[in-house]
C-alpha cells in the first residue's frame, strides 16, 4: 500500500476488528429473536386451547418463510409456490395412505420430492422477465393442480385424499385432537428449518444471492454463476415448501385439490408481503398477522373477509411495503445501536445514514 | 366438427374482446394489472341487473356494459394506478391482486355468491343451419360485434392521431410529453376504454362464460394467456392467440375433458420459454 | 511473453452492422493502456465481447496466452479478467463491506458456503480491510450502499472489480460524473493501482487519459484507427481529426 497523502485519517488497527464484528454480527442471534422463539415456545403451555390454529400458523410459517428465500433474497416473484407446498402434501399423504406412517419419513420424501420439482422447474424461471416469471410458476402450479385433479385414484381427485392416518412422532408421540402433538411437531420442524435457513443467508452463497438479487449484471462480472446460484435456492425453497405442506397433511390428515389452488400461491404472497420479505421472520409475523386478521375479520364479517385482506393488500402497496417493514426489520440485530457503537471507533459517518 | 371450430372462434373472439384491455396495460404500459377481470365482471353484473331487474332489453344494457367500467376504469386509474406506474412488478401485482379479492367479496355481499342468468331476446336464441354446419345464433351475435370491434381497434391504433400518440406515450413517456402529448391523458383514456371493452366482453359473455363472483379469478389466467402468449407488439399477436386459445379451449373440453386444461396451461409453459416475448412477436 | 489479453481478427457484426471489425489487440502485462475513439466507436461492444456478454462472430480472444473465446463470463473472472462499468452497477441493498466481502469470498470459492458465516474466515477479513483502506472506503463501510456520495460509489465500482484480484482490469470510464471536489482522490487511487495488475482504460476525458496511459489505442467504427505511445497519438493529425477534434464538441 503506497503512501496516502490525502487520506483523512489513519485507519486504526481496529478495523480488521471492525470488519469481522460487523460481518458475524448478522450470524449472532438477538434478543428480540430468542424472545420471538421463546415465546412461540411458551404458547405450547400457556394457549392449550389453541393448539389447533397455532399449528396452522407454523405451517403458514414455514411455507413463508420459503417463498422468502426466493422472493426476499433472491427476487424470483412467483404466483405458484403452492405447487410445491400441495406436491408436498400429497407426497406425504399418499405414503401415509399406503402404510408408510411414520412422520419424519414422510417429511424427509416429501422434501426430496419437492426439491426435485424445484429442481427441474427451476430452470423454466431462469429466463425472462417478471412477467414470464410470474406467467411460468402460476403455470406450474395449474399443472399440477390438473393432475391432482384427474388423477383421482392415486390423489382422491376433487374428494381429496381421505383415509391418511399417522403413526406417531418419533415413535413416542401420538397426535391428538387438540392438536397439542401437531403443533409441538410443526413448531419444531419450523424452528429448526429456520436456524438452517436463517444461517444460510449469512453465508457467502446467502450473500451472494441477494446480490443477485440487487443487481444480476454485476453479480455475473464478480464471477457468481447465476443460474447456478438460483437454481440452488429454488430448489432450497421447494423443498422448505414441500415440508410444510407435508406438515398440513400429516396434521390434518387430510389433503385436497385446495392445497394447489391459486388463492394458496396468492395467500402466502399476501402473508410474507404483510411480513416483510428479505430478512426471514417476515414470513413468520405475516403468519402470525394473517391468522389473526382473518379470524377477527371472519368474526367480524365471515363470508367477506376477503375483501378486508385485499383492502390492506393495496394500503400496503400504496403507503410503500418497504417503510412498513424497515421498522420490523430492527428485530434482526443489523440495528443501528450496536452500530453507533462500533461507530466511534472508525471515522465514520453511519449517523446520517436514515 | 365444424361446429366445434365455429363455437371456438367466438369464444376466442369473445376471450380477445376481454382482454385487449389488458394487451395494451400489460403489454404497451408495463403495468402488470391481475385485476383486469374484475373490469369484465363489472360489465356482465351491469347487464344482468338492469335486465333482471329493470327489464331493460338486452342490446340496450350493452352500451352501459361498456360505460360503467370504463368510468369505473377512468376513476381508479386516476385516483390509484397511475401512482404504480413506475413500481416494481411485485408492488403491481399484490395492488391488482387487492383489488380483486375485494371486487370479489364485493360483488359477493351485494350480489350473493350464485351465478347469474340473463335471458337473451328469442331472436338470439337457437341455431340455424347453414352450409350444413350447426350455427348458434348468439355465437355469430358475437362473432359479429367482435369481428367490428378488433377492425375498429386496428383502425384506431394504426391511423388516427390518439393511436400515434399512444404509440409515442408509450415509447418513451418523457420524449411524448416533451413533445406536448398530454401522457396522463392518454393513458387514462386508454385504461377506460380498455376496461370498457372488457366490461362489454363481461356482458356479451355471461351467457356463455357464466357470470358470478369468482370471476375475474376464474379467467384471469386466460387473460394472460392471451397477452403473454400472443405478445405485446401489435394487437394481431393478442388476436390470433385468443382465437387459438378459444378454439383450443373448446375443442379440448369436447374432445379430451380430462385434459383440456392440462394441454393448455402446459402449451402456455412451452410457448413462454421458447418465446419469451410472445408467440407472434417479432424478437427485439 | 504472453499478453495478458490479446484479441485476434475480432469480429461482431448484429445483422448488416459491423460493430466490432477485425480487431487485433494486446495488452501487455502490467500495461496502462487507453482505448478511446468516438460515440459510436464500438467501446462497449469490445469490452462486452472481452467480458464474455456477447458472442464474437468470428475471432479469438486470449487471456494470458489461454483461448477464452469460448469461456463463460464468470470463468473469465476467475481466470482474472474484471471489469467496472461506466454507470454504476453496485448492489444498492447491500454495504461495501458486503459488497468487497462478496467479491472477496466469490473469488476464494466461498460463494459455495452454504453454512459458514460470511467474515468467519481470516483471509477474507484481511483483504477486505485492505481494498476498503485501497479505495478509501474504510468510513463508509457499513453504511447502505444507495446512500454513498457518487464518488464513493465509484471507488467502490472499482474496488469491487479490484477484489476480484484481476490481472487484467478494465476501467469503462471510471472518473464519469464525478463531481471536482471528489475526482482527485478516485484519480489517486486509479494511479495507484498495483503495477501487476495490466489495466485497459475505456475513457473520454483526455487529461485523464495523458496522465495515466502508456499507450494509447484508437478506435474509430469498430476498428483500430491506430495505436502508439501517448506521445505519438496526442501529436497525430489523423486522430485529431477523427476523435480529438470532436471532443471537443462534447
Amino acid at each position: 500500500m503506497p503512501a496516502d497523502p490525502i487520506a483523512k485519517t489513519a485507519v486504526p488497527p481496529s478495523t480488521a476488528d471492525f470488519v469481522r464484528r460487523s460481518l458475524v454480527r448478522k450470524g449472532r442471534w438477538g434478543v428480540a429473536e430468542i424472545g420471538f422463539w421463546a415465546v412461540a415456545a411458551a404458547t405450547l403451555f400457556l394457549l392449550p386451547e389453541r393448539h389447533l390454529i397455532l399449528n396452522e400458523i407454523a405451517i403458514i410459517g414455514l411455507f413463508a418463510l420459503s417463498l422468502d428465500l426466493i422472493l426476499g433474497y433472491a427476487g424470483i416473484v412467483s404466483l405458484g409456490h403452492a405447487a410445491f407446498f400441495g406436491f408436498g402434501a400429497y407426497m406425504a399423504g399418499i405414503l401415509a395412505k399406503h402404510g408408510f406412517a411414520d412422520p419424519l419419513l414422510g417429511l424427509v420424501v416429501s422434501a426430496l420430492a419437492a426439491a426435485l420439482l424445484g429442481f427441474v422447474t427451476s430452470f423454466l424461471v431462469l429466463r425472462g422477465t417478471d412477467l414470464t416469471k410470474l406467467m411460468v410458476t402460476l403455470g406450474v402450479a395449474l399443472v399440477l393442480g390438473e393432475i391432482a385433479n384427474q388423477a383421482s385414484w392415486v390423489t382422491g381427485g376433487a374428494d381429496g385424499l381421505q383415509g391418511i392416518s399417522m403413526g406417531p412422532v418419533l415413535g413416542l408421540f401420538e397426535f391428538d385432537i387438540f392438536g397439542t402433538t401437531a403443533y409441538a411437531y410443526s413448531l419444531t420442524v419450523t424452528f429448526l428449518l429456520f436456524i438452517v435457513a436463517r444461517r444460510i443467508v449469512v453465508s457467502p452463497f446467502g450473500l451472494s444471492l441477494r446480490s443477485i438479487r440487487d443487481n444480476p449484471l454485476r453479480a455475473r462480472a464478480v464471477g457468481i454463476p447465476v443460474n447456478r446460484r438460483l437454481v440452488a435456492v429454488y430448489t432450497l425453497a421447494a423443498a422448505y415448501a414441500g415440508v410444510a405442506g407435508a406438515l398440513l397433511a400429516q396434521t390434518t390428515q387430510f389433503v385436497s385439490l385446495d392445497v394447489l389452488a391459486f388463492h394458496r400461491s396468492a395467500d402466502i404472497m399476501l402473508v410474507l408481503v404483510i411480513g416483510g420479505a428479505g430478512y426471514l421472520y417476515g414470513g413468520l409475523l405475516g403468519a402470525i398477522g394473517f391468522k389473526v386478521l382473518q379470524d377477527i375479520l371472519s368474526a367480524w364479517t365471515p363470508q367477506y373477509w376477503q375483501f378486508w385482506i385485499g383492502l390492506i393488500l393495496v394500503v400496503l402497496v400504496l403507503v410503500g411495503r418497504e417503510r412498513l417493514t424497515d421498522k420490523a426489520k430492527a428485530l434482526r440485530p443489523r440495528s443501528r445501536g450496536r452500530l453507533a457503537g462500533q461507530a466511534k471507533v472508525l471515522p465514520t459517518t453511519t449517523a446520517g445514514e436514515v | 366438427m365444424l361446429t366445434i371450430l365455429f363455437d371456438g372462434i367466438a369464444y376466442g373472439m369473445l376471450l380477445f374482446v376481454l382482454a385487449c384491455g389488458l394487451a395494451v396495460t400489460l403489454g404497451l404500459m408495463n403495468f402488470v394489472n391481475l385485476a383486469h377481470g374484475a373490469f369484465a365482471m363489472a360489465g356482465g353484473y351491469v347487464t344482468a341487473v338492469l335486465m333482471n331487474r329493470y327489464g331493460m332489453p338486452f342490446l340496450a344494457t350493452l352500451p352501459l356494459a361498456f360505460i360503467v367500467p370504463a368510468f369505473v376504469g377512468l376513476a381508479l386509474e386516476r385516483t390509484l394506478y397511475k401512482q404504480l406506474y413506475a413500481r416494481s412488478h411485485l408492488d403491481q401485482v399484490l395492488f391488482s391482486i387487492g383489488l380483486v379479492f375485494m371486487a370479489v367479496a364485493a360483488v359477493d355481499y351485494a350480489m350473493g355468491s350464485q351465478q347469474q342468468l340473463i335471458q337473451l331476446p328469442g331472436w338470439l336464441q337457437g341455431r340455424v343451419e347453414v352450409l350444413g354446419i350447426q350455427v348458434g345464433l348468439y355465437r355469430s351475435f358475437i362473432i359479429a360485434i367482435c369481428g367490428v370491434l378488433v377492425v375498429v381497434l386496428q383502425l384506431i391504433l394504426s391511423k388516427t392521431r390518439f393511436g400515434s400518440r399512444l404509440r409515442a406515450a408509450v415509447d418513451d413517456p418523457r420524449v411524448a410529453r416533451g413533445l406536448g402529448i398530454n401522457v396522463g391523458l392518454i393513458f387514462a383514456t386508454t385504461f377506460a376504454v380498455g376496461s370498457g371493452l372488457a366490461g362489454l366482453g363481461g356482458a356479451l359473455g355471461a351467457e356463455i362464460l357464466g357470470l358470478d363472483p369468482t370471476f375475474p379469478l376464474k379467467f384471469m389466467i386466460y387473460f394472460l394467456i392471451v397477452v403473454t402468449v400472443g405478445g405485446t407488439t401489435t394487437i394481431t399477436g393478442p388476436f390470433l392467440a385468443s382465437l387459438i386459445l378459444g378454439i383450443a379451449d373448446v375443442a379440448g373440453k369436447y374432445y379430451v375433458p380430462s385434459l383440456g386444461a392440462f394441454i393448455i396451461y402446459t402449451l402456455m409453459i412451452v410457448v413462454l420459454i421458447l418465446r419469451p416475448q410472445g408467440l407472434f412477436a417479432r424478437a427485439r | 511473453m504472453a499478453a495478458a489479453l490479446e484479441t485476434r481478427n475480432l469480429v461482431k457484426r448484429f445483422g448488416g452492422i459491423v460493430a466490432t471489425d477485425n480487431v487485433t489487440f494486446r495488452l501487455e502485462q502490467g500495461a496502462r493502456h487507453a482505448l478511446i475513439g468516438p460515440n459510436g466507436a464500438g467501446k462497449t461492444t469490445f469490452i462486452n465481447l472481452l467480458t464474455g456478454v456477447l458472442a464474437p462472430t468470428s475471432g479469438q480472444i486470449f487471456l494470458d496466452g489461454v483461448d477464452a473465446t469460448q469461456m463463460r463470463p464468470e470463468s473469465r473472472v476467475h481466470r482474472g479478467l474484471a471489469r467496472t462499468f461506466q454507470i454504476n452497477q453496485l448492489f444498492p441493498a447491500m454495504t461495501p463491506l458486503e459488497t468487497i466481502g462478496l467479491a472477496v469470498s466469490e473469488r476464494m470459492g466461498g460463494g459455495r458456503d452454504w453454512w459458514r458465516v460470511t467474515g468467519s474466515r481470516r483471509e477474507i477479513v484481511d483483504e477486505i480491510v485492505e481494498i476498503a483502506q485501497r479505495f478509501r472506503l474504510t468510513d463508509a463501510l457499513d453504511e447502505r450502499t444507495s446512500n454513498l456520495a457518487y464518488g464513493k460509489q465509484r471507488l467502490l465500482e472499482i474496488a469491487v472489480a479490484f477484489a476480484c484480484r484481476p490481472r487484467v482490469l478494465l476501467l469503462d470510464e471510471p472518473a464519469a460524473g464525478v463531481p471536482e471536489a471528489e475526482r482527485h482522490e478516485l484519480l489517486a487511487t486509479v494511479a495507484a493501482l498495483p503495477r501487476d495488475v495490466s489495466v485497459l482504460l475505456i475513457e473520454h476525458d483526455m487529461d485523464l487519459v495523458f496522465s495515466f496511459a502508456d499507450r494509447i489505442s484508437v478506435l474509430v467504427n469498430g476498428a483500430i484507427f491506430t495505436e502508439g505511445t501517448v506521445e505519438e497519438v496526442s501529436t497525430d493529425p489523423r486522430v485529431r481529426a477523427v476523435y480529438l477534434g470532436e471532443s471537443v464538441d462534447e
